[in-house]
């Protein structure tokens, strides 16, 4: 008749659990995803299986090391949102290796090296793609135009595999720059970004998501889709996304109307690169973000300020995983200053004055 | 009404329609009954009957003592068995002195129960105050406070809203929503007593919106008085803590380490008002009230008038019994009820709900890693970060854990309730809450000591001074003796004297 007590209340739970939240985040990365399979065909089907199916293996073989629970904890959805994610900032058309050694940057020493799941102070998916960009700027700057699927040109299964496993050919001949890249290209040329900016900006195709880019990042509709499931899901707040795109328009805006020659404008900000992507999907990351609300607004907006300064002013062209990692490092600080203010409390911490009678 | 938004809170799933629909059933006179001496919060009655007494119905069985304490009363007619150390409804399992009363099942009422306050909206404070008191009424939403302190608040301070709290915002129980259905008009008859003893002018009966049946009688019954009003408020647990209700309907933020009663509001709930009408109008103490029996666990939960003392094994018999197994029996709602040792206790003054949940309802799961949603953050309706206060409190850091405010923590059980990592934050939270006090209650008891000992220390200087200065004064009169006798030529020293 008896019942062991070992703990409080509540003496009830909500149906939330850490795989259905990243499973919502994954079944919000699909359209995006989806298109961009048949965007960029076989290889950048095949670099994806790869890189999820990295992540997956280096998380299996982590947790066994560590003795722990590894099939609950392989499939609570973590590692295979943080190799989802890490496919989608890579070029479309990459080695096969690329996305294994990805994987192990993720995996290894970005997560399970800080203690696992929740413990880690860097986004994995961008100790990834940073550590890849560092050492293989080649690779890693090698984007296709579109080739979609089943279209004239495009590599059927069999070459992609080959290619994938044995090497691009001729990468050099059919790779192009990204929008960001071309434009900053040109600006070290002398070429002012009224001239390069045309040659590559067409808004239309940026929204739907018919240019070059890294793999997941090109569709701005889809990604915002996404985006606005996970809102409607309460699985992300409009803080961050709104602190980051909000900063990086008004920076580049301000950039932009005074010396129009130098810096792009705000839409071109907005809807080129890993902007969408990142706003979404990166920065939101609920273990290196803030906790709170207004921690992530601040977070969001120190994002977008340090994406616009490296597209601006540092080597390379597009800024998004440094600045997301950068951001990172400021999370315990942010949480530390940004608190909600307790109930009954000034914002100091003190207790509220009485106030007296209410009329 | 304008009403003010409270922060964050949960919507958690109410499962009330299970025993919202069933009118309160009275249950049979048991023929034992239980009734502990410390059913509220402060000091445990002291017993004045004996064992082999006979007793009747709402004869005083044990008094108050001290400033917080309260009565127990005699809830039906028999002899008193024994008076013995049983498992008390708690949960530590722990055994607590409890009259037990066998019987006689005539069930009469002893004779010399107060006479009705004739106009009790036009007598003295204290003589209500003073017949709450004596009918041993607590806070019977599950604070279990005693009733005559709080009401007692108008003397201090300026209290303008009696605040009559029908939120119910705990998932399962409806007594309340029964009760204000089916005695809607003693509960304001109740209210208005309280009011007037507070000095108050408005009484407030808040109900929330999930319950429109209560909210539409009492608002009939309400209509005839002036000052009484009825305001829905919405489906947002913890609507029902009482700083947050304050805040709902007044706008007022209580600060912290006050009470809404320093804002001139007093929230009671609305069991006890009627616990007082039947005190003031008709003389009796409280030896009974209505509890909700439900949880899947049970095939026919209920809403039952029960008297005090009933062992809750009895009540769930009566409910059908357990046709499925339970995994969590709790005293109260599932949110902030207590954990019970089990059914072989009785039912107290503050126990508005007995559930037997499955384990499917209580949905417990290992505690995964935190992945820092930061969801606790936003529903916290104390402002708190529950996530870094378990943190630190994980590392024992009590200290860091009392600076982020582990202190003003309700422990309403939202950021465990919703935690995706089904990380058990209250439990770490009520741990460093009991620690702290314990911490404080050591400091206090040290500083006492201290304090005593230096007093000590300064009195025995003081004497010792005092002894010096005595000695000196007398060495220095004997000096000044012997000074005096040297000056002065000693007559008998004379040689051939």
């Amino acid at each position: 008749m008896s019942v062991t007590i070992e703990k409080s209340g509540p003496f009830g739970h909500a149906p939330s659990s850490v795989s259905k939240t990243m499973i919502t985040v994954l079944v919000a990365l699909l359209p995006a995803t989806l298109f961009n399979v048949w965007l960029f065909g076989w290889p950048a089907l095949f670099m994806f299986l790869i890189t999820v199916g990295a992540c997956l293996g280096f998380e299996a073989i982590c947790l066994a090391w560590q003795d722990r629970p590894v099939k609950a904890t392989l499939f609570d959805g973590s590692a295979a949102l943080t190799g989802w994610l890490l496919a989608m900032s890579l070029p479309p058309w990459t080695p096969w290796w690329i996305g294994v050694l990805g994987a192990l940057l993720a995996i290894v020493l970005a997560k399970h090296i800080y203690g696992g799941l929740g413990q880690n102070v860097f986004n994995p998916a961008m100790v990834g793609r940073v550590g890849l960009l560092v050492s293989f700027p080649v690779q890693m700057t090698a984007f296709v135009p579109p080739k979609p699927l089943f279209s004239e040109g495009a590599p059927g299964f069999i070459d992609s595999l080959g290619m994938v496993f044995g090497g691009f050919k001729n990468m050099d001949a059919i790779s192009a720059a990204s929008a960001l890249g071309h434009v900053k290209t040109e600006l070290t040329k002398g070429v002012p970004v009224t001239e390069s900016l045309p040659q590559v900006f067409d808004l239309t195709s940026m929204i739907t998501g018919m240019h070059i880019g890294s793999f997941g990042e090109t569709s701005a509709i889809l990604i915002l889709l996404g985006g606005l499931f996970l809102m409607v899901r309460g699985v992300i707040s409009w803080h961050t996304p709104v602190g980051l795109m909000g900063t990086l328009f008004v920076c580049a805006s301000i950039a932009n109307f005074f010396a129009p020659e130098r810096f792009p404008g705000g839409i071109f900000h907005l809807f080129a690169g890993a902007t969408f992507l990142g706003a979404f999907f990166i920065a939101t990351d609920y273990v290196t973000s803030p906790v709170s609300k207004m921690g992530q607004l601040a977070y969001g907006m120190g994002c977008g300020f340090l994406i616009w300064i490296i597209r601006s002013f540092a080597g390379y062209p597009e800024g998004v995983a440094f600045a997301v990692l950068l951001m990172n490092a400021l999370t315990p600080v942010i949480d530390h200053h940004i608190r909600p203010r307790a109930f009954g409390r000034t914002s100091k911490g003190e207790p509220l004055p009485v106030r007296g009678d209410s009329k | 009404m304008k009403l003010f938004s409270i922060r964050g809170g949960i919507h958690p799933d109410y499962r009330k329609e299970r025993t919202s629909e069933k009118a309160i059933v009275s249950f049979p006179l048991p023929a034992t009954l239980f009734i502990p001496l410390q059913q509220h919060i402060g000091a445990p009655a002291e017993v004045v009957v004996k064992e082999g007494d006979q007793v009747k119905k709402g004869q005083m069985l044990a008094k108050g003592q001290g400033a917080v304490s309260a009565p127990q009363h005699a809830p039906t007619s028999g002899r008193i068995a024994a008076i013995a150390e049983i498992t008390a409804p708690h949960p530590s399992g722990l055994p607590q002195l409890t009259v037990v009363l066998e019987s006689d099942g005539k069930d009469e009422w002893v004779d010399d129960l107060p006479q009705p306050i004739a106009d009790p909206l036009k007598a003295s404070p204290d003589e209500i105050r003073a017949r709450v008191a004596w009918a041993g009424i607590v806070g019977m939403g599950g604070a279990a406070f005693p009733t005559p302190v709080k009401l007692n608040l108008g003397a201090q301070l300026k209290i303008h809203t009696l605040l009559l709290n029908g939120a119910e915002c705990e998932p399962y129980l409806t007594c309340d929503d029964r009760l204000m259905r089916e005695h809607a008009a003693e509960i304001i008859d109740g209210a208005r007593i309280m009011a007037h003893t507070l000095g108050a002018g408005r009484v407030v009966i808040a109900i929330e919106d999930n319950k429109p049946e209560a909210k539409k009688i009492m608002t009939e019954a309400a209509s005839g008085h002036a000052g009484v009003e009825v305001i829905g408020v919405p489906v947002q647990y913890p609507m029902g803590s009482e700083r947050h209700l304050t805040q709902a309907i007044t706008g007022l933020e209580t600060p912290a380490r006050k009470l809404t009663a320093d804002l001139g509001v007093v929230v009671q709930n609305v069991a006890t008002a009627r616990a007082v009408h039947h005190a003031v109008r008709h003389g009796r103490p409280l030896i009974g009230r209505v509890v909700t029996v439900s949880g899947g666990a049970l095939p026919d939960p209920k809403n039952i008038d029960v008297l005090i003392g009933t062992k809750l094994s009895d009540l769930v018999a009566f409910c059908g019994g357990l046709t499925k197994p339970a995994k969590r029996f709790v005293n109260g709602g599932p949110m902030m009820g207590q954990p019970l040792p089990g059914l072989d206790v009785p039912v107290v003054k503050g126990m508005s709900g007995i559930l037997a949940l499955t384990a499917e309802e209580v949905n417990e799961h290992p505690a995964s890693p935190c992945i820092r949603c930061g969801t606790c953050v936003t529903i916290c309706p104390c402002g708190l970060v529950p996530v870094e206060m378990a943190a630190v409190i994980r590392k024992d850091h009590l200290d860091q854990a009392a600076h982020l405010g582990v202190m003003d923590c309700v422990s309403c059980g939202s950021c465990s309730y919703i935690c995706p990592s089904h990380i058990p934050l209250v439990h770490y939270f009520n741990f460093a809450k009991g620690m702290l006090n314990a911490q404080d209650r050591e400091k206090r008891r040290l500083d006492r000591v201290k304090n005593l000992a230096e007093a000590r220390n300064a009195r025995l200087e003081k004497a010792a001074a005092a002894k010096k200065a005595a000695a000196a004064a007398a060495a220095a009169a004997k000096a000044k003796a012997a000074a005096e006798a040297a000056s002065q030529p000693p007559a008998d020293n004379r040689p051939g004297a």
